[in-house]
């Protein structure tokens, strides 16, 4: 048989251990990135003229950063890797891929979609202003490029990049207004049990937390958001709450972090058609996959938080069950005790990972409450009182109907932040089940693709 | 169960459906309309919204601007503004030949109030500087314009529903049978509506019914491709469409009110007309990339964000069916229109309302009768 052709897209954690996995069983398989170089995510290597070392860079997971950065380096003339190359469609089993401008279609006996996470965002009046950014830019402006995103900024949202984000903020000499955090504080309490699946990465977070109240900046849980206040011009000036207790308060400040946890990235997926499932913990709609990350179609596997957010460790994990998954199913030889191994050890990631959505809860009660002027799709500037117009007066109870009548998910990011916020809108206008309004259908391209993109020739 | 009644049943509520629908009320006739997903979602609801007359057969000209009436006046007749632009339709072409086929329309087409003017090169670029030099010659017909498609057969479909229309969504027709003097419609879930009259306007799925009662039409179901780029200060005023020498080539974009530029072209894709659905082949995609910027050389600079499809039905002689049955009697069709039947939509709903309702329509449609296969049927299977 001829060198199987195995894509791997995302050179994160996941996709980083799942070619290492694959290169030790001795295939090649092709790393695609969209990034210029690998890490992923929370491993993002900065640009080659910055020199800050990894523990400044990393913090406590400098170790694994610098780690995984020294395995991919090992397997650089191993791999086929495509670096600043997006992938843009899937059709026929074929990736079609765009680098410089020139697309080309590779074949694929297995596909490895590795292409993890991004921000998932609940909508607040006001957060259209300049001066909005989500935890996820914030932490890469300040990873990559060293700067922050304000002089004083209030961190809005709720989950364990909140804290994390703020702190490395703190660490480098920001000025913090506050911490506000959606979830009351008993959800932590009553997930605790799930939470000590992972005792060091809890011990680890409660220490965040810590250390973000020793440098007096204001922590507050159970808070509901009320509106960021502002101007067109001159952008962001504060954030107004109401506390646990229902007093408003208001922070000043002229920049705003915020974000509720993660949504996995499955455009890919989608296009693949793959099938996906509704999970009522997290009220998202998920691909569905097998315990290796084999999804519904033969030949697609998933893994890392592309698949589902289980963070940085379970990425590592899963790049490897998938990786094993695509030799089983080639017939090549894995080690049954190496799998069973680590499927163990995803498990008690996943019961984690159920403990984080018990404790830091998607607040999808917001959205149904979100003033009318509120902007809920900010692309299209369409505003909460615009969808609920369309669900009412013209009968849109479904994602993508909504979206053809009130172009809610029609603009640049395609439905990918507004999506979620944007159901839950629909659902309470219409009084069904979120699940019941579906999602919105995955389109082509990815990501915006250049008109003066040519394809390869032959 | 209690079967509905009505006087016409009308399977399919696409554009097509919706319009008939709402014109038969109109009339005071009662109508139930039955539509297996949601009004206007199929062809109706995804196409490239152009509302043109140029370029139509001539022969399909009298239709097309009897349905020009409706939609100069939509807001008025169906309640809802589609954003209807009307800033003209404009042809392009490379070639000496394309300018004949051009002229020659003009001239064939003149006595149908389009208003056509040929274009020299010259007065073509003066004119729309932003086209691309490549280009020789032009046909601009000031009158014409486009809507937005996600909009119009809904629209159209609530207006039939205020006008007393019984409008089923969510219903899926399985069997329509003569039983008597009435036509007995089977939904999936056991549902009866009958009716003494019935019309299939089931677009691309219009053949699985009419071969039942031996009428089946040789007609192929594909997929035109579509993309649209982000939105940019509006600078293009009539829709544009390149002449092509072979259906891959094909080029053609229109700017919606909030910026947007669609584009189509690329050829079609074969569809999956069992599940629905229709997908964009990235070859052809890229095809219309490449194609684009030669009409317009500014397109290099944007990007596209989306692309998408719909399912047509496309006859071999590629005339739509449209009017009553050649075997059975109070039977009704109008399917089959392709790649411009969103412009016909509100005009075949007026004038099957009006075929159904008098036995006769003013405007002449019978180039469109199912007779024309009826040697098909005659053929041994
Ligand atoms: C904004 C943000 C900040 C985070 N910060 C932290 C943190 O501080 N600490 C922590 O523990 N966890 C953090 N996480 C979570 C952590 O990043 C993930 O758990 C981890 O990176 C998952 O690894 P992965 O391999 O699944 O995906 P990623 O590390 O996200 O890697 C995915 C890779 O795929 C590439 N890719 C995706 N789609 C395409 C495409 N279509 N074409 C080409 N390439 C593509 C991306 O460029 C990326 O390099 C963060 C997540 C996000 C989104
Ligand atoms: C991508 C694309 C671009 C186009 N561009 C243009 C353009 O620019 N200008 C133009 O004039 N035209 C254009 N067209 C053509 C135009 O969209 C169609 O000709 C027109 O919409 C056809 O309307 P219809 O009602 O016949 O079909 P449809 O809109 O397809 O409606 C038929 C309906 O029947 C329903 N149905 C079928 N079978 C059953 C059943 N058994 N039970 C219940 N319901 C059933 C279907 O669900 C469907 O909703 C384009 C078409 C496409 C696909």
């Amino acid at each position: 048989m001829a060198q199987p052709r195995v894509i791997i897209v995302g050179a994160g954690p996941s996709g980083v251990r799942c070619a290492e996995t694959l290169v030790a069983a001795g295939l090649r398989p092709t790393v695609i990135d969209e990034n210029r170089r690998d890490g992923g995510q929370i491993y993002r290597r900065q640009p080659d003229n910055f020199t800050r070392p990894y523990a400044k860079l990393y913090g406590t997971e400098a170790g694994r950063a610098q780690s995984l950065h020294e395995s991919f380096d090992a397997l650089r003339d191993k791999v086929d890797y495509l670096p600043e190359t997006l992938a843009w469609n899937i059709f026929d089993n074929k990736l079609h891929v765009v680098r410089n401008e020139v697309s080309s279609a590779m074949p694929y006996d297995a596909l490895i979609i590795c292409s993890g996470a991004t921000d998932r965002l609940m909508p607040v009046k006001g957060w259209h202003y300049a001066g909005t950014y989500s935890l996820g830019a914030s932490q890469i402006a300040l990873k990559a490029q060293a700067c922050a995103i304000g002089r004083q900024i209030v961190f809005l949202g709720t989950g364990p990049l909140l804290y994390l984000v703020a702190s490395q903020y703190i660490k480098a000499g920001a000025n913090v207004a506050a911490v506000l955090d959606t979830s009351p504080l008993m959800r932590r309490v009553m997930a605790l049990p799930k939470l000590l699946a992972r005792p060091s990465v809890l011990l680890n977070g409660l220490g965040l937390v810590a250390g973000i109240k020793r440098a007096g900046v204001p922590v507050l849980t159970g808070i509901t958001p009320v509106e960021i206040k502002g101007e067109s011009e001159s952008g962001v000036q504060s954030v107004l709450i109401r506390d646990s207790r229902g007093n408003e308060r208001s922070f000043q400040c002229d920049a705003v972090a915020m974000g509720y946890h993660l949504r996995p990235e499955t455009q890919l997926a989608d296009l693949a058609r793959c099938a996906f499932r509704f999970e009522q913990e997290t009220r998202q709609w998920l691909p569905e996959v097998d315990e290796d990350g084999r999804s519904s179609v033969p030949g697609v596997y998933l893994a890392g938080d592309g698949m589902r957010v289980l963070g940085a460790d379970a990425a590592e994990i899963g790049g490897r069950l998938a990786a094993m998954a695509v030799l089983t199913d080639l017939r090549l030889k894995v080690s049954d005790e190496e799998l069973q191994g680590l499927r163990a050890e995803q498990a008690s990631m996943e019961r984690f990972r159920q403990g984080l959505a018990q404790a830091f809860p998607w607040p999808a009660e917001q959205a149904a409450q979100l003033p009318d002027e509120a902007i809920v799709c900010r692309c299209e500037a369409i505003t909460a009182g615009e969808l609920r117009h369309v669900v009412c007066g013209m009968g849109a109870q479904e994602a993508n109907r909504a979206k053809a009548f009130s172009r809610v998910g029609m603009g640049r990011c395609q439905g990918r932040y507004c999506g979620h916020a944007g159901a839950e809108v629909i659902a309470h206008a219409a009084g069904v089940p979120v699940e019941q309004v579906g999602r919105l259908r995955g389109q082509a391209p990815v990501k915006p693709l250049s008109i003066a993109v040519r394809e390869e020739q032959e | 169960m209690n079967a509905h009644r009505a006087d016409v049943v009308i399977v399919g509520g696409g554009i097509m459906g919706a319009a008939t629908a709402f014109f038969l009320r109109k009339r005071g006739v009662s109508v139930i309309l039955l539509e297996r997903g949601l009004i206007g979602q199929q062809a109706s609801g995804v196409n490239f919204g152009n509302t043109r007359r140029m370029g139509r057969p001539v022969e399909q000209l009298p239709l097309s601007n009897r349905s020009r009436e409706s939609w100069l006046k939509f807001k008025e007749l169906f309640g809802e503004d589609v954003e209807l632009l009307l800033n003209g339709q404009l042809r392009v072409g490379f070639t000496p030949a394309h300018e004949e086929r051009m002229a020659k329309y003009a001239q064939e087409a003149q006595d149908f109030g389009l208003g056509m003017q040929m274009l020299s090169a010259n007065a073509l670029h003066e004119r729309f500087p932003y086209l691309g030099p490549e280009l020789t010659a032009g046909c601009y017909a000031p009158y014409e314009g486009h809507a937005n498609p996600r909009l119009a057969a809904p629209a159209i479909g609530r207006a039939a529903v205020r006008e007393g229309a019984q409008v089923f969504e969510n219903t899926e027709i399985v069997r329509v049978e003569k039983e008597g003097e009435d036509f007995r419609v089977t939904a999936a879930d056991g549902r009866i509506f009958r009716a003494p009259v019935a019309l299939i306007t089931a677009g691309a799925w219009g053949n699985r019914i009419s071969a039942k009662f031996g009428e089946p039409v040789p007609m192929i179901a594909k997929a035109p491709q579509m993309c649209v780029t982000e939105p940019v200060p509006y600078a293009i005023g009539p829709t544009t469409g390149a002449l092509a020498d072979a259906p891959e080539q094909s080029v053609y974009f229109r700017q919606v009110a909030r910026g947007n530029i669609i584009i189509g072209g690329g050829g079609h894709e074969l569809v999956d007309l069992d599940n629905r659905r229709a997908y964009v082949n990235p070859s052809r995609t890229l095809l219309t990339l490449k194609n684009a910027p030669r009409v317009m050389p500014a397109f290099n600079h944007l990007s596209i964000i989306r692309v998408w499809s719909g399912i047509e039905g496309y006859m071999e002689d590629s005339r739509p069916v449209m009017g009553p049955s050649a075997r059975v009697p109070g039977l009704y069709y109008a399917f089959g229109f392709s790649g411009e039947g969103f412009q016909l939509g509100p005009g075949v709903g007026d004038v099957m309302a009006e075929l159904i309702h008098t036995g006769a329509t003013t405007t002449p449609i019978e180039h469109y009768h199912i007779g024309r296969f009826a040697k098909l049927a005659a053929q041994p299977a």
